[in-house]
């Protein structure tokens, strides 16, 4: 069992399900000492339910997601309960979830790779005929942005909110033989940018159907975006593009999102 | 170079005078001084008593700071005030003094945000150089960080700011805000054992604060425990802690734990997204040493640290909007005076931060 990586909420492995040759990625989320040990239990629970619930849903509505092995939601419980009880400190329980492993690269890597790309090209060449060239690098950045769009409208068309839209949340599924080629980039290289966009880290999903929650997903993915890929941030546009051509009904999300923007504190009332 | 910093944001009215060596030696504090607009227990403070308390401190505490400082009128290069974001009336007041200094001594003024102002402080006291920073306090709640010239927010309240629930809750319970009303709670909620249910607001990376001062002054009133102390019925409640009632402490303790349990939930969330290793809290409710504990477990369980500061520089102050201004004045921004207004609109995220790279 290897650590991919210590999100805020949960750590994630890499292990392996039923037979050696099957990956899988176990997801352990430990209690939070910080938190008051009857608040963590609630919420670690509430959530990896939540998680859980929410995937098997999308996996039978035939979305890009990672199905679902096995959950527990409250790992040495009565051992917890007692602690709390008898007013012991951090003894809060923890949860896993184990899923189907996912081979390929984050999309906030893919991105970063792409914009360190173009800037070697950039300083490296500088005349006229890269021009064209340069049209179709961008037109395949914006055809994976319009790809990750696409991905969050069929999301919430399956009646679903993720709750915590990044770029590192998205996952561009490795094509081919090579597909756990993730680490191999050196600095310039053109990175790949075909692939399936599958959603991941479902930790604070819920089911919804009201554009006010759809609408705060896509307020989530854009800020998260500016504050990622300030470069790349101007062509955010095309993200909701593919999000408009997605599904009936995003229309009104998006017009909603308007609102949402407004919503940030202190904000100039001018213009 | 010297620079005289004017605050008046809110309830205190702050001046302070640092220098930078010419040598590019660290940065001193040469003065630092405050005085606060204080209300009865169960009252708030209102933007025009509010000015009016700063106007008549204003020149006693540039007075005061000039003499702790040791340096005439000459010897300041810029006079930095704050711009905002804050309270319309109680602003005014910096900014006419700024105003009025500079006409007076013939030196540039620089407007500052109050928010930059608080991390640059945080910065310059704490050494931390790229950390992501929660700014708490009675009028702000934002998760910043750091990227391309900008403090950006990752993260913010949607409706109050966690100070501000948290004083109001103390004005329901008609605790002292002397020193300060978060402070009292902090004390009361030592006392505090039980857990009551509350909201938990965690909407993205925004929180949300205003469903929870709601729900908790419900709970007081059903409680009876709002309104005027009576203290043979407060002891009776402590003695019996087996009851199902909760007292005013179990109150303040479960609005601290909930409420600092979403900010360090959602620092944590901005920590994973940037991958970086420093938290530094800024602001009033920065003081608070609950905030504060629960802050370093998270990040000493993510092998990171954390940088506070103490009261005299996480509350309101003057030398924090010197440092700023300092800051932009050495490279090279200056606020003309017919521009040098004040607005309680000025978003952490406007200002284009010109001394980092």
């Amino acid at each position: 069992m290897t650590l991919i990586t210590q999100g805020a909420e949960a750590h994630l492995y890499k292990t392996t399900f039923l037979s050696p040759s099957i990956p899988a990625a176990l997801k352990i989320r430990p209690s939070k000492p910080y938190r008051h040990p009857i608040l963590d239990r609630r919420l670690t629970r509430q959530r990896v339910l939540q998680e859980a619930r929410c995937l098997a849903r999308l996996v039978r509505e035939g979305v890009n997601v990672p199905g679902v092995l096995g959950v527990d939601w409250d790992l040495n419980s009565v051992h917890s309960l007692k602690g709390v009880e008898k007013g012991e400190k951090g003894v809060g329980a923890g949860a896993w979830i184990l899923m189907e492993w996912i081979p390929g690269c984050v999309v906030r890597v893919v991105i970063s790779r792409w914009e360190k790309y173009l800037s070697s090209r950039s300083h490296s060449q500088g005349n006229g005929s890269v021009q064209a060239e340069k049209e179709e690098e961008e037109a395949k950045i914006l055809a994976l942005l319009r790809r990750v769009g696409a991905a969050v409208g069929i999301l919430h068309k399956a009646g679903v909110v993720h709750g915590d839209l990044t770029t590192s949340n998205l996952i561009l599924r490795g094509t081919g033989a090579d597909a756990d080629a993730e680490e191999e980039w050196k600095d310039g290289q053109e990175p790949n940018l075909e692939g399936d966009v599958v959603l991941i880290d479902f930790g604070l999903a819920s089911q919804s159907i009201q554009d006010e929650d759809r609408a705060v997903d896509l307020y989530v993915l854009e800020r998260a975006f500016g504050s990622t890929h300030p470069r790349t941030e101007p062509l955010f546009g095309e993200v909701l593009e593919g999000y408009r051509a997605s599904y009936r009904g995003s229309g009104s999300v998006l017009k909603r999102l308007e609102d949402v923007r407004m919503r940030g504190r202190k904000r100039s009332m001018l213009g | 170079m010297i620079a005289i910093g004017l605050e008046s944001s809110a309830n205190k009215i702050g001046v302070g005078i640092i220098l930078h060596p010419d040598d590019g030696s660290t940065p001193q504090v040469l003065a630092n001084v405050r005085h606060t607009y204080v209300t009865p227990p169960g009252e708030g403070f209102l933007p025009k008593d509010t000015a009016r308390h700063h106007r008549a401190w204003a020149v006693k505490l540039v007075k005061k700071a000039l003499r702790e400082a040791r340096i005439t009128p000459k010897d300041v290069d810029c006079i930095c005030f704050t711009k905002g974001p804050g309270m319309g009336a109680p602003l005014q007041s910096a900014a006419i003094t700024a105003r009025m200094l500079s006409l007076l001594w013939g030196k540039q003024l620089v407007g500052v945000n109050h928010c930059v102002g608080h991390i640059e402080m945080g910065r310059l006291i704490t050494g931390s150089t790229n950390p992501v920073v929660l700014y708490v306090s009675g009028g702000n709640t934002q998760v910043i960080a750091y990227s391309s010239q900008r403090y950006r927010i990752f993260g913010e309240t949607l409706d109050i700011a966690v100070g501000n629930c948290l004083d109001r809750f103390a004005r329901t319970l008609c605790i002292s805000n002397d020193p300060a009303p978060g402070y009292n709670i902090e004390q009361l909620a030592k006392k505090g054992k039980k857990l009551v249910d509350l909201p938990y607001t965690v909407k993205g990376m925004d929180i949300s604060m205003s469903g929870i001062l709601a729900a908790i002054d419900g709970l007081a009133v059903q409680y009876g425990l709002d309104g005027e102390w009576n203290d043979a019925e407060e002891e009776a409640a402590s003695d019996d802690s087996e009851s199902a009632k909760p007292t005013r402490a179990d109150l303040c303790f479960s609005l601290q734990e909930t409420v600092y349990s979403m900010l360090v939930e959602i620092t944590e969330r901005a920590m994973a997204h940037v991958g970086s290793k420093e938290v530094l809290i800024v602001g009033g409710v920065g003081c608070n040493e609950r905030l504060q504990e629960m802050m370093g477990i998270m990040a000493r369980d993510r092998g990171g640290t954390v940088h506070a500061t103490d009261e005299r520089y996480c509350i309101d102050n003057g030398i924090m909007i010197a440092q700023a201004g300092l800051l932009a004045y050495k490279s090279g921004s200056t606020t003309p005076l017919k521009d040098s207004t004040c607005t309680q609109r000025f978003r952490t995220d406007e200002v284009f931060v010109k001394w980092r790279d």
